[in-house]
Parts: C-alpha cells; structure tokens; sequence
C-alpha cells in the first residue's frame, strides 16, 4: 500500500497510525514536498479484516508477540496463559524487579481493564516499550503514547 | 488526473503486507525445522472417532519412546487435550508458548487449553459480518498453534483436523513439508460418501493419504472378543481401493478396552510405508 501525492507527484510519507479501541483504525500519511497529509479511516469490519490476518498496516514497530492473533482475538479464559516467572521464581526476583518500571495506581487501574487472556502480553508490551526508551514509570500518557505509536489495537 | 500506478511509484512499501506474511509463514517453517514428520489426521465427516484415533495413534507412538505431538486443529469441538490428561494453564516465554503435556510426554496445543470449561470459541468484536473474517482468524489461530507453540524435537507431530476437507489444503499450504494425512471412516455408506470428498479435496491439493482406517468397524463382544457388526457397510476397503491406498486399520468399538493399532498404521505414520 503505497500513497501518492497526485499535486506533487511525491509518494507520500507514514506519519502515524492510530487504534482508538472502538475498533475502527486510522493510519496518516504525509506528502515530504508539500507537508499536505491524508488519513485512511477505516471502520470495524475493514480493520478486523486486515488484523484477521495478523498483519498491521504502515508495518510492524514491534516484533509480533506469541500468539499475538489468538490473545487479541479470542474471548478465553482469564488464566489460560501464565507468564514467564509466574509459574516459576525467577533467577533472580529483586534484580528484576529493580529493573522493571513502575507502575502508577492509574496506569494499574487501566490495565487491570484489559482481559486477562490477553493481559500478559500487553502489560509485557508495554514494559519493554518503556525499558527500551528509559521511562521508570508507567503512566496512562506512557500508556496512550505507545498505543498509538506500536498500533495497539484497543488496548 | 492521470497519476502513477503502484509499480510505477518506486518507494518502499513501509506496511509490506506481503512481507509480513511471508515472514510468518517462515516462522512456522522454523519452528517445524525441529520436528522429523508432520501427519494429518482427517475425515470427511465427524464423530467418526477421528481424535480418538488421534490421541490412541499418539499414545502408543510416544509409549514406544518416541517424541510425540499432538496439535488440536478442532478450534471448536477440542478433545485431545482431555483424552490425553494435558491441562492448562500454558507458560509464556520469550521463545514462544509451551506446550501442555499429555501422558507419556505428548506435548499438545489446543483451543481447549484456552477456552472455558463449556463456552464455545468465540472472536471478539465486531460481532456483525463475522462470517467474513471467522475463516481467516481460524487459519491464523492453527498458524500460530504451528509457529508460537514451543513444539521442541519431535519425531511426530499429529494434527488432529476438524471434519471436512478445508483445513486440509490450508495445513497444507501452511507446512510444506506435510507428510501427508490418514483419512478416518466408519464403515456405512454416508461415511464414504462423505470421506472421499475429503479425500479427493486431498488428491487434487496434491497431498499424499497415506491410508484409510475404518473406526466401529464392528462390536466386540467384551466377554468372548467375538467382533459383531456394528454397521452395515465397507467402506474402509471400497475407498482404499477405490483412491489405491492401503487400508491402514479396522478398528471394532469395544468400551472396555483401548485398541491395539496395527502394524500397518504405525508404520504408514511414522515412515509413509505401510
């Protein structure tokens, strides 16, 4: 999927894509010659098909998580994954949790909101998001910040 | 307004759909590069005992100390996992899912690991125009089954199909290096009918039926082992001979007592040479 700028014969740059949880999906595009921008709305039924088939548009900013498409997708029972140190200690519980970032009681409260089927896998998301950026703390801003820039699906 | 055409436009394509298709399905073929034999088990029709044989096939494979798997390809009607005592919850690591293990070491995935006890596989929104979508998600979700689930070696990895002749070319499309599949029957009439369809949906996809078995190929008797009939009907042997593959097995129902595969069946499943 490629856009092109017809005024200035100029492909169009990806500028951001945007998933605001009701399942529709915006990305935006930039024309480098002009600065005119363009975004492709599309509404539930669009989006669900491309993200039936596990692909994202405008690419991937984040390698694709285990079972990314069933965890997304499927209605499954809350402790049907357990995540890595769950089920085992880890080597080392302290050293990890000094390297982990915190989570504010609002940022908790968000993502206590996520199914638990699926919950795993966007808190781990979101913890390397900020581990990658050094953020210490995660709050709704980190939150709304990485949503919109990894392309998280209402999450 | 006449304007260039995608191939004329000479950037990249920064969502490469296609690229990113591609690269999933070469993480299956990764993930499979561990795993010595693929085999399909598949059937035209249902409640033929087509996981029974699944799991029966896996139990007694992985008792003759061979590494063994059983993928759970049934995303709505999932028995493997019960038949085989493998229970969830699953792990999550970095390199992917864990498998649940069943009795003699089988490793298995299954949509019965995930869902609740009762509730039947439902997608999440949106609810309208799902038949449009259902399809795709069902092929992806036995996608990530092949490339998520940490399989490790095996000797055999057994993918129990639901019924109908579908998600055979799509397995098939999916891992190359199938091996091929073992077609389940019964022994009426409708069976037949119904299982060749499969089969011949198998034929001209280009996959190889390894062989027929024929399940409740009778009754036996619990107190003499006299085997009675069960149904009226031949069809494990009208469609090997009809497709010229071997008929693997005959299976006659008997509660009491677990089948002894035969010879043949093992070897069709593990080498191809009945």
């Amino acid at each position: 999927m490629k856009f092109l700028c017809i005024e200035c014969d100029e492909q169009m740059g990806f500028e951001e894509r945007q998933q605001p949880g009701d399942g529709t999906f915006t990305a935006s595009f930039k024309c480098p010659k002009c600065n005119r921008s363009v975004a492709l709305l599309a509404n539930p039924m669009e989006t669900q098909l491309v993200g039936s088939l596990g692909v994202k548009i405008g690419g991937r900013t984040l390698d694709e998580q285990p079972m990314e498409l069933i965890r997304s997708n499927v209605v499954g029972k809350d402790d049907a994954f357990a995540e890595e140190g769950q089920m085992r200690q880890p080597v080392s519980a302290a050293a990890a949790a000094s390297s982990a970032p915190r989570w504010t009681p609002d940022a908790n409260a968000r993502l206590s909101k996520v199914p638990n089927f699926v919950r795993g896998m966007v808190k781990k998301i979101y913890a390397e998001y900020a581990a990658e950026r050094s953020i210490t703390e995660i709050t709704p801003e980190v939150m709304d910040r990485a949503r919109t820039e990894l392309g998280l699906e209402g999450m | 307004m006449t304007h260039r055409t995608y191939n004329e436009v000479k950037g990249d394509d920064r969502s490469g759909l296609l690229s990113q298709v591609v690269s999933q399905r070469q993480r299956v073929v990764d993930r499979l590069a561990s795993v010595r034999r693929v085999v399909a088990v598949m059937s035209g029709k249902g409640g033929v005992g087509k996981s029974y044989i699944t799991a029966t096939l896996a139990r007694e494979i992985a008792a003759g100390k061979r590494s063994v798997g059983v993928l759970d390809a049934d995303l709505k009607s999932p028995t493997c996992a019960r038949m085989l005592g493998a229970r969830g919850p699953v792990q999550v690591t970095d390199d992917g899912v864990q498998p649940a293990i069943g009795v003699n070491g089988i490793r298995l995935f299954s949509t019965d690991l995930l869902l609740e006890d009762g509730k039947p596989l439902a997608w999440r929104e949106p609810g309208s125009e799902r038949f449009i979508w259902r399809g795709v998600l069902e092929t992806g979700a036995i996608r990530e089954f092949l490339s998520d689930v940490v399989w490790g070696p095996l000797d055999l990895l057994l993918v129990d199909l639901p019924p109908g002749g579908d998600r055979l070319a799509d397995l098939a499309a999916l891992v190359p290096s199938l091996a091929g599949a073992v077609a389940v029957t019964i022994p009426s009439e409708e069976s037949e009918r119904s299982v060749a369809r499969s089969m011949e949906s198998a034929r001209e996809a280009g996959i190889k039926v390894l062989g027929v078995v024929e399940n409740m190929s009778g009754y036996g008797c619990e107190s003499c082992g006299h085997v009675g009939p069960l149904f009226t009907g031949n069809a494990g042997e009208t469609l090997a001979r009809t497709f010229g593959v071997p008929l693997l097995a005959r299976i006659p129902f008997n509660p009491s007592a677990p089948p002894k595969l035969s010879q043949p069946l093992v070897d069709a499943v593990l080498t191809g040479a009945p």
